[in-house]
């Protein structure tokens, strides 16, 4: 922002997102009734070969954008900056994961305590942990050093000991960095970053060891003490280290920051900071996922507590193939409404990989995308479940109960019976050609308990509206609400498992101006009702005795649910268990039924 | 989009080509500038540091860390041998003497007041990097590794597995869409760059290599067959440092797919060369994809269009996704609306009409690949 013009005269931003395979550029232009998003362009990213420049991409965005709006943003290959008549813009932010995004491995001395909260600290700041060291992680001293050589993360956190503890084990830590000397990622020419974020007695020691070797910063411990975790100091030099060593590294971005108002953030500390705003704002729970071609993101807000993870080899097009490789054959196919040869089936997924950016052309293969998609998620998932057992970054209390039930299953903060909201985004959600197909694959992938409802981001906004927010919140907020949140409906989805057909939940609608609606679903069915596009709807649903929708057995329920693009979606499939038959035929004929009945396709597949 | 480019895989004649050959760590460069290279000249050589053990002095000694650097019996750059002695404690007012030995060969480099630990580095391990392609220096990377310069007939493949390694061309394959069968194959292929058309299954991939052929060159393979011959299911596409025995390099895709009739004549063309070839991919950040490379003394170069040059009427493409996946054609027309797909997907399509029958199909352009030359 230039330093003349003050947030409430700004009239136009352009905000862009350097993806690993697209770099989308949006314009926001102050309107009478508020901001709003004008039109939005996308382009190649172009840090690799033949180009390798970040700036080819964002210029080719823009100029789309350019292009669409019908007037001029860029003076030659420069941002016109204030906006004079009607050229150029006021406002200029970026977010980036190009590249790979932010690659870093974190170390802490136990596993499930400090390694758990460096983990979190690094995954929250929008990094990719490519793995944890501890010391009780299972691999002897060489393993470690042989495993710091081979990854050359962007950056290293080590972390360690409560304040006052132990000191030696965390020299330790220091030592095996030292006998490593890890390289950074991008180029041999700069030492690579190390945060140290341990106990404070030992960070002369490791200051002793590390800062001649690396380029080393010294903050305050995550883990002052066993019930404290203290992540923002460790979070913050991360943002800084990566504006600092690693995008000055990589082609391009140099330049690119010199154009930018705000810090240039990792796009998933982007999509986090909305995310978060979105719960406190609405005051419910809240998980977000971004499946994009390389990772899925999860975010989630539960009780408060901010928390999100990355799946770095779970993706749409260069991770294809890993979702094969972990979801095996078989949960890929049980979503797959006809039969498939496998040998085909795997090829074709290898051909998405080695070509990532083709589409579905036919409806079959649209059909199998959406399989693999609903894998990709479901195992997202799984990983966040299992590290979503947090604190709250900033210096929050954790009772002595709370850290043994962390080391337990790890997943005491996803409660999905609480769960208010699940939005979804990347490509497969936001461009599903029809928004039912959006919302049956997140049912399917996260299986949401009770009431749930659905939304997508239009067109994947998210992470350019969170870095705006750190500048421009009310900009930020107002096109989060009126162009990027796009209402699906709801979900009702009753814990217990019955036979087929056996009465299981009776869902009434009651709209202003409508005639209230009442329908009786029976278990093992799906069902779609309709609901207003916009406003909100009183729901009531009444659980038979087995059946549970957060009240407890056969206890009814009231809700107000926002009306959506889908509806009410009615899942009376069964959850804990759901269960898909084993028998093909059997599970092909139920796919096909379902798909009918929420009309998920053009025609029968 | 508006500057959309699709970026096509190059088969040209010749072309004027320079490849890096850097060493991991600083070394000594064995070549000058200018020097005429063999792909098998080694250019450059250095030693890697090797493995690290650490050894728990304190515990083992029963010693406090701190005395732990005195109980050395010899300084810190020694070189030991497996089982040496390399520090003592007495305990029982000096009676009972308690000796570390080195568990390994190597040299003492650390020991640590605060740990007790010491560490230990194994000698280094030799490192040395061949030319690759016949050719010459270019430039010397002081202490690191040269640019090799080379006319060359040049292929890029799709995808690969194994790393590097040159041979002469072999046509083994009765033409670009046949498959290859282990009857082709004889001892004789020993050391050679293996052409196959469409397909090479399985079996015929390990006579292959029982014959010590040095690559196979073909259409397509199938992703079941990978995941045999890699021992796993190959979740993200970074290839080039398995250790296979043989590099093979798909021109095309997956499964079963005829060779692109130009890759096809260009390699007939040199049937009994020298061809360098390179499986490693990384499909990700640094987009690298297999290679072969056929020096040549002589030849025009040709134009590369790559780059933003995208799509015109009359660019030779292959379609690369299903339903007509793996097919040739050219553009015959590129709407500039948006077209609705089967899927309901509204997207941005090229006309095509293809080689083999001359029918005419609507491609979303995502779905379309130069080929470049």
């Amino acid at each position: 922002m230039s330093a003349e013009i003050r947030p409430q005269d700004v009239r136009s931003i352009l905000a862009t997102d350097c993806g690993s395979t697209t770099t989308k550029a949006i314009l926001i232009e102050r309107r009478e009734d508020g901001y709003r998003l004008v039109v939005r362009g996308e382009a190649p990213t172009t840090v690799e070969a033949p180009f390798e420049d970040v700036t080819r991409g964002v210029l080719n965005a823009v100029r789309e954008v350019e292009e669409l709006a019908g007037r001029r943003i860029l003076d030659g290959e420069r941002i016109v900056s204030p906006q004079r008549g009607d050229e150029g813009v006021d406002l200029y932010v970026s977010t980036s994961s190009a590249g790979g995004g932010l690659q870093m491995m974190v170390s802490g001395l136990v596993l499930q305590m400090t390694g758990e909260s460096a983990q979190r600290a690094a995954l929250g700041a929008g990094a990719i942990v490519m793995d944890v060291i501890a010391l009780n992680d299972g691999r002897r001293p060489h393993e470690k050093i042989r495993l710091l050589r081979q990854l050359r993360p962007d950056m290293i956190l080590l972390s360690g000991g409560t304040d006052g503890g132990d000191v030696k084990r965390v020299v330790e830590m220091a030592e095996i960095l030292v006998a490593a000397d890890p390289r950074a990622r991008l180029g041999a020419g700069y030492d690579l970053p190390v945060i140290y974020a341990g106990n404070r007695d030992a960070a002369d020691l490791v200051t002793e060891r590390l800062a001649k070797r690396t380029a080393l910063s010294v903050v305050p411990n995550l883990r002052p003490s066993l019930e404290r975790e203290n992540l923002r100091p460790a979070r913050d030099a991360i943002h800084e280290l990566f504006m600092e060593h690693v995008m000055a590294h990589a082609p391009g971005y140099k330049t690119l920051m010199t154009w930018t108002d705000a810090p240039i953030m990792p796009t998933p500390g982007a999509v986090g900071i909305i995310i978060e705003k979105v719960a406190k704002r609405d005051g419910i729970a809240v998980v977000g996922v971004d499946i994009g071609g390389a990772t899925t993101d999860v975010f989630s807000v539960f009780a408060g507590v901010f928390n999100r993870t990355v799946s770095a080899n779970l993706g749409m097009s260069y991770s294809v193939s890993n979702v094969l490789a972990e979801a095996g054959i078989d949960n890929i196919l049980r979503w797959v409404p006809f039969e498939v040869d496998e040998v085909e089936l795997r090829n074709r997924i290898k051909n998405k990989m080695i070509r990532p950016t083709t589409i579905p052309q036919t409806l079959e293969d649209l059909v199998i995308e959406q399989a693999i998609a609903r894998e990709a998620l479901r195992l997202a998932f799984e990983q966040h479940k299992s590290l979503a057992v947090g604190l709250k970054g900033i210096q929050s209390e954790r009772t002595i109960s709370d850290i043994m039930s962390q080391t337990e299953t790890g997943s005491s903060l996803v409660d999905l019976l609480q769960l208010g909201l699940l939005v979804g985004s990347g490509g497969v959600l936001s461009h599903a050609p029809r928004r039912v197909q959006a919302a049956l694959m997140m049912v399917d992938a996260f299986l949401p308990e009770g009431v749930t409802e659905l939304a997508v981001d239009s067109i994947f906004m998210a992470p350019q509206l969170g870095v705006l927010s750190t500048v421009h919140e009310e900009a930020a907020t107002q096109v989060f609400e009126r162009d990027c949140l796009i209402r699906l409906g709801a979900v009702v989805a009753p814990i217990g498992a019955g036979k087929p057909g056996q009465p299981c939940v009776t869902v009434g609608i009651a709209a202003p101006g409508q005639e209230p609606v009442t329908r009786a679903v029976p278990a093992g069915e799906l069902v779609l009702l309709p609901l207003p596009r916009e406003g909100s709807v009183r729901l009531t649903a009444t659980p038979e005795r087995g059946f549970d929708l957060g009240a407890g057995r056969g206890n009814v329920i009231e809700a107000e649910v926002h009306g959506g693009a889908v509806g009410l979606i009615v899942d009376a499939r069964g959850r804990r268990p759901f269960g898909l038959p084993e028998d093909a035929a059997r599970r092909i004929a139920l796919l096909r039924r379902w798909n009918a009945a929420l009309g998920l396709y053009a025609r029968e597949i | 989009m508006a500057h959309a480019y699709t970026p096509g895989l190059r088969v040209t004649e010749w072309a004027r080509l320079t490849r890096e050959r850097r060493l991991p760590l600083k070394g000594h460069v064995l070549v000058g500038q200018g020097d005429a290279l063999e792909a098998d000249t080694i250019v450059a050589r250095c030693e890697l540091p090797g493995n690290v053990q650490t050894v728990n002095l304190a515990a083992r000694l029963s010693l406090d860390p701190v005395k732990v650097p005195a109980a050395l019996l010899k300084p810190l750059g020694t070189q030991v041998a497996k089982d040496e002695p390399i520090a003592d404690s007495r305990s029982l007012f000096g009676l009972v003497r308690t000796v570390a030995t080195a568990p390994a060969k190597g040299t003492l480099e650390s020991v640590s007041s605060v740990t007790g630990q010491l560490i230990l580095r194994e000698p280094p391990i030799p490192v040395e990097v061949n030319a690759f392609v016949r050719g010459a220096v270019a430039e010397v990377l002081p202490d690191e590794g040269v640019l090799v310069e080379t006319r060359a007939a040049f292929l890029q493949g799709i995808f690969g597995v194994g790393g590097e390694t040159f041979g002469p061309i072999a046509i083994v394959a009765r033409g670009p869409d046949a498959a290859l069968e282990a009857a082709d194959l004889t001892a004789a292929h020993r050391g050679q760059v293996v052409v196959a058309g469409a397909y090479v299954p399985y079996a015929v991939l390990m006579r292959a290599r029982e014959l010590g052929v040095a690559a196979v060159v073909v259409g397509g393979f199938d992703d079941r067959d990978l995941r045999q011959l890699l021992g796993r299911d190959l979740g993200v596409a970074i290839t080039g440092s398995e250790e296979l025995g043989l590099t093979l390099v798909l021109t095309e895709g997956f499964g079963h797919i005829r060779m692109a009739e130009r890759t096809w004549r260009l390699l007939a063309a040199h049937q009994g060369e020298q061809a360098s070839v390179s499986g490693a991919t990384q499909i990700r950040a640094g987009v690298m994809r297999p290679e072969i490379l056929i020096p040549r003394a002589e030849g025009a170069e040709q134009r590369h269009p790559g780059g933003e040059s995208g799509l015109e009427v009359g660019s030779p493409l292959r379609i690369i996704r299903e339903p007509y996946f793996g097919r040739l054609g050219q553009v015959i027309e590129l709407p500039p609306e948006l077209q609705v797909l089967e899927t309901e997907a509204a997207v941005r399509v090229v006309v095509v009409e293809f080689d083999d029958d001359h029918a005419r199909a609507i491609i979303p352009r995502a779905n379309v690949e130069l080929i470049a030359e």
